[in-house]
């Protein structure tokens, strides 16, 4: 089937109601794989078993980035060419989204209460993903304050898109801020230094988190689709009683 | 619920109402006697509206009185009176069934809704949200409310605006049998509402 | 009594239905929490000594949010005109508007307050203490700005007029709030002294808000 027949939401349905049972399938038996070697990888000498945390945390923090790559492509697709089905993932994205980030930020204080003796403190890192957790929010305040489905769309694709262009300058300033407040002796979280052998069992992880993230997408999307389409036919309904 | 004695006379005696600095209507008087309608009419700006919304109590009385004969001593004029304004008092994100069973239970006490909803025509879709109604079925939709708390007086501005023919036929009806077991209508209007014989008070002189 | 049940559950059911307001409040909590330590650096121990102060200033701004739609919301739609004739008094059904806005918008910050604890490094028992004092002062907010709601139904951009009325008169609110959890983080003053007199202030508020209310909307009709 070509690519383009997709973009017909009814041909989506159809074709998600029979490949979302194999996609899931795939997830779990990923997932299964990527736990189990997590489970048998090394403790880190410094930080123990506290560092398998970091295998949910950094697949969540990847997708809850990626999330809005996403949407910020499907903005495009609202706006530039009014694609039906853009605003259909976008809007499916944004909750997904949204638990992706609260996910790494719930992994990183569980992780930082026996590293740093706290839940929470103001890194850099942790606090860009809580303001990128925010402009989620927001996100979603907004697709819930507007109505009209495609009034909706157009509206947060615009804010999307600023968000897109605004989150590497809010990265930029808040990495700025929290050096200029704490110098480098502190705990990094993840890193580029890590040890091969627990470089397979988080790639593993990773790819089970993007399947979960693909699977939960396209299902979350089918229920817009219908959701939209109840919309539609109970205002039908409304219409037929005028007479 | 306790029994209401039924008034037997809506009597207004030399009338003045001010708004905004501005005497919109001086000595006027007038009666409305059980079964009996009344239709204000008059120019736009000749204080239809604000005739109405002085008898529901909105709106000071600068002169004059107005009074309900034979009505239930502790309630006043207001609590006592249906007000159909402009506005139809609807919340678009509740359902039709729950926008209609919120006043019937805030002005009433009762929840009976049903019989209601299907004389103004909207049983069958008493479950979609009120945001997804038409001007005039969200007209019919506050008129339900007329009927589903009994009150001895209507007060009703321009009833059919937004109805179509066939709804305005349905709203005569109801004013009918209002009328025939006893109610008082007090109603401004640009043209006719569907009564016969009823006595019209002209507001705002010749104008 | 059936007419103050009907009002309560109608406006929390709008509350919960339009666009989430609730949740946008707590956002609004957050954000305005999250933004202190970039302008006054992350420095946990000075987060822990202020972090009271902060989230009593937060709750106070956010429970402000949505007061300007209390009553304008009604106005608009001309609902407000039936509630005035109605039998039931307006003072209770404004009462009971009061509390569904507090049930629906202040409750969820009290909720929050502790999650937001953790951010600005506040011991359990700190983070007790501001929960239970918001608890009990969040209410004379809402009651308060029930008032300003009454006294802006009528204006077009009353929101930013309704901050300017009410901010003023929740200085004490303020002042008691974060005395008393301040008192039960580090003393001198026993815990009970400041909190029963924000407990007072709310009794207060509940009292006069609704009163004040009522009749700020009976004058101001024409």
């Amino acid at each position: 089937m070509p690519l383009i027949d997709l973009a017909n939401p009814t041909r989506f349905l159809a074709f998600t109601s029979r490949f979302l049972p194999w996609l899931a399938a795939a997830t779990v038996l990923v997932l299964a794989v990527g736990i189990s070697l997590v489970a048998s990888a090394p403790d880190d000498y410094q930080q123990g078993a506290t560092v398998k945390i970091m295998f949910i945390h950094v697949p969540a923090a990847w997708l809850a980035m990626g999330c809005w790559t996403l949407m910020s492509i499907a903005a495009l697709g609202t706006l530039v060419w009014r694609h039906p089905l853009a605003d259909v993932a976008a809007r499916a994205a944004a909750p997904l989204g949204a638990a992706f980030t609260a996910m790494c930020l719930i992994t990183g204080m569980l992780w930082g209460r026996p590293m740093w003796g706290t839940y929470w403190v103001w890194d850099g890192r942790l606090t860009s993903v809580l303001v990128l957790f925010l402009m989620y929010l927001g996100v979603l305040a907004l697709w819930r304050t507007v109505d009209d489905p495609s009034r909706a769309a157009r509206a947060t694709a615009v804010l999307t898109l600023v968000g897109a262009v605004n989150l590497p300058i809010i990265k930029f300033s808040v990495d700025w801020w929290s050096t200029l407040h704490q110098p480098a002796s502190v705990l990094r979280l993840g890193g580029p230094t890590i040890h091969p052998s627990l470089l397979t069992p988080l790639l593993i992880m990773a790819l089970g988190f993007l399947l979960l993230f693909i699977t939960l997408h396209l299902a979350a999307m089918r229920n817009e689709i219908m959701r939209r389409r109840v919309r539609t036919m109970l205002m039908l309904q409304a219409e037929a009683a005028g007479r | 619920m306790r029994p209401i004695p039924r008034p037997t006379r809506l009597l207004a005696t030399e009338l003045a109402c001010v708004r905004g600095g501005r005497r919109v209507f001086s000595g006027l008087s007038f009666a409305v006697g059980t079964g009996e309608a009344l239709l204000v009419s008059g120019p736009n700006g000749a204080g239809k509206s604000s005739l109405l919304r002085l008898v529901a109590g909105l709106v000071r009385i600068a002169a004059g009185r107005i009074e309900l004969e034979g009505g239930d001593g502790d309630a006043n004029l207001g609590e006592q009176a249906h007000y159909l304004g402009h506005q139809d008092a609807l919340k678009p994100s509740l359902t039709v069934a729950e926008n209609l069973e919120f006043w019937t239970r805030y002005l009433d006490g009762g929840a009976a809704t049903a019989p209601a909803l299907d004389a103004v025509g909207l049983g069958a879709i008493a479950h979609l949200p009120a945001a997804y109604l038409s001007a005039g079925q969200r007209r019919r939709l506050s008129i339900a409310r007329l009927i589903s708390v009994e009150r001895p007086l209507w007060l009703l501005d321009e009833p059919t605006s937004a109805l179509d023919a066939s709804a305005q036929a349905m709203l005569a009806g109801l004013m009918r049998s209002h009328l025939a077991s006893g109610g008082m209508i007090l109603a401004a209007t640009h043209g006719p509402i569907g009564l016969e014989g009823v006595r019209e008070l002209r507001l705002g002189g010749a104008g | 009594m059936t007419a103050l049940a009907a009002i309560l559950t109608r406006d929390m059911r709008l509350s919960v239905r339009q666009g989430g307001g609730a949740l946008i409040g707590v956002l609004f909590f957050l954000i305005v929490v999250t933004l202190m330590p970039f302008a006054i650096g992350p420095d946990l121990a000075l987060l822990a000594r202020i972090g009271p102060a902060i989230l009593w200033l937060g709750a106070l701004l956010a429970s402000l949010l949505a007061l300007d739609r209390l009553i304008a919301s009604d106005y608009d739609d001309g609902a407000l005109d039936l509630i005035l004739t109605a039998r039931a008094p307006l003072e209770l059904a404004l009462a009971a508007k009061a509390l569904a806005h507090w049930l629906t918008t202040g409750l969820p910050l009290v909720i929050a307050a502790p999650l937001l604890g953790l951010l600005l490094n506040l011991d359990p028992t700190a983070t007790g203490a501001v929960a239970l004092t918001l608890a009990a002062g969040t209410p004379a907010l809402t009651f308060i700005g029930l008032i300003g709601a009454a006294l802006t139904v009528a204006l077009r951009r009353g929101g930013l007029l309704i901050a300017v009325l009410v901010l003023p008169l929740t200085v004490p609110v303020l002042i008691f709030g974060v005395a008393a959890s301040n008192a039960a983080i580090v003393g001198p003053v026993p815990f009970g002294v400041p909190f029963t007199i924000l407990c007072g202030l709310t009794l207060m508020s509940a009292v006069i808000g609704p009163f004040a209310a009522a009749a700020a909307l009976r004058h101001g009709m024409e």
